[in-house]
């Protein structure tokens, strides 16, 4: 921007702010907003330890042992329990976003938001309730 | 109970300054005073080179829309009562050009609400002496949250999307797009899919959810942004799978 400012009678001379790096700072829910954006890194964590795990399966059961005991090493296990904070903060936040993006009607009346959101967080527990059961039987 | 508030307000004179600086009032408290009008207070009595825009007082025009403390409002909306004790820091809205003080330029919003037809577009328009389109109150309750947008750019000013980057069309001027998608006796969808889902369309939200929070008419753009992205989604599923069909 000029230091010496110009004026001209006919063509206004704006004052435009530049954004600054630091925006998201600026309120919670921009800062959560951000946050709810860096989750990706931690869903992309879980992914790369599922497709580490599938190789040492395939390597047979002596590297799928040395596997296992890596992931109990301490380092693993925090990393497993920042990570699984993270999700599930995106989880949350994702099913909280949902009755925004999915407008229901049933007889001509919009459905409301409670209860598109309770549905969604049913069908989370009732699958993820599958899943536990499936891996505890065993 | 004071009797005095302080406001602190962003002033930028072009011809004196470049860039903008703060400047102090004390004005009167009185319980039943907005924000406007204690600018306006200042205007008449104590600086009458003091810019800002407004008309209607009472939420309908869309003018009178400034950050408040860092918050995009409604200056004749929000009580000084809100803040007390104040000071109350008034400023110009994020995003646009300052033209002076408080007032910004809205050209580009102007021409972005102009590239997304918001107006009724019919293939075969019928004449006037076959009478009106009917619409039952359910075809109105569709689209009627849309159709509330007064136009007062609080929702780009809360955007930082709109913020980094200024090609996107922006919150207001999608949700009125979809103000017409969802009416019954419009036809035009097609015609504004083409705008809405290129990359300076829909997709450049990322659903910060800021616009809906700050809007005064409870438009939700947020929420009609994300419905869209569901229809520009099935559109293009269905161009891939019936490139025929779509046309």
């Amino acid at each position: 921007m000029n230091a010496e400012p110009r004026y001209t009678l006919y063509h206004p001379r704006w004052y435009r702010r530049r954004v600054s790096v630091w925006w998201w700072l600026q309120n919670r829910s921009y800062a959560g907003f951000v946050l709810r954006e860096l989750t990706s890194v931690f869903v992309a964590f879980f992914a790369v330890v599922y497709l580490w795990q599938l190789r040492a399966l395939v390597q047979g059961p002596e590297a799928y042992g040395q596997f296992l005991a890596r992931l109990k090493t301490p380092l693993f296990l925090t990393l497993d329990a920042v990570a699984f904070l993270f999700v599930l903060f995106h989880a949350i936040t994702w099913l909280n976003l949902a009755p925004k993006a999915m407008v229901m009607r049933l007889r001509g009346k919009r459905v409301p938001d409670w209860v598109i959101l309770s549905s969604n967080y049913a069908a989370w527990l009732v699958l993820s309730g599958a899943v536990a059961f499936m891996l505890l039987r065993g | 109970m004071p009797s005095t508030v302080a406001l602190t307000v962003a002033r930028y004179r072009p011809e004196k300054e470049s860039e903008p600086t703060f400047q102090t009032y004390e004005v009167p408290y009185r319980k039943d005073w907005v924000i406007l009008d204690a600018l306006n207070h200042v205007k008449d009595n104590l600086d009458g080179s003091l810019s800002f825009r407004w008309s209607c007082r009472m939420g309908v025009c869309g003018s009178c829309g400034m950050k408040v403390n860092g918050t995009p409002k409604l200056t004749c909306a929000m009580f000084l009562s809100d803040y007390l004790p104040g000071p109350i820091r008034v400023e110009a809205l994020d995003y646009f050009p300052v033209v002076r003080d408080l007032v910004v330029d809205l050209t580009d919003f102007v021409r972005k609400l102009k590239q997304v037809k918001p107006w009724i577009i019919r293939k075969d328009e019928k004449p006037p002496a076959e009478g009106e389109y009917l619409q039952t109150p359910d075809q109105v309750d569709r689209y009627k949250q849309f159709s509330m947008c007064i136009n007062c750019m609080l929702c780009y000013s809360a955007c930082p999307i709109y913020g980094l980057e200024p090609s996107f069309i922006g919150p207001a001027a999608i949700a009125l797009a979809q103000r017409y998608n969802m009416d019954s006796r419009d036809q035009g969808a097609a015609e504004r899919l083409k705008i809405l889902s290129e990359h300076d369309g829909i997709w450049q939200c990322t659903f910060v959810g800021e616009c809906t929070k700050v809007c005064p008419k409870h438009v939700d753009p947020a929420g009609a942004i994300q419905q869209y992205k569901l229809t520009g989604a099935t559109h293009w599923v269905k161009s891939l799978l019936l490139p025929w069909g779509t046309r």
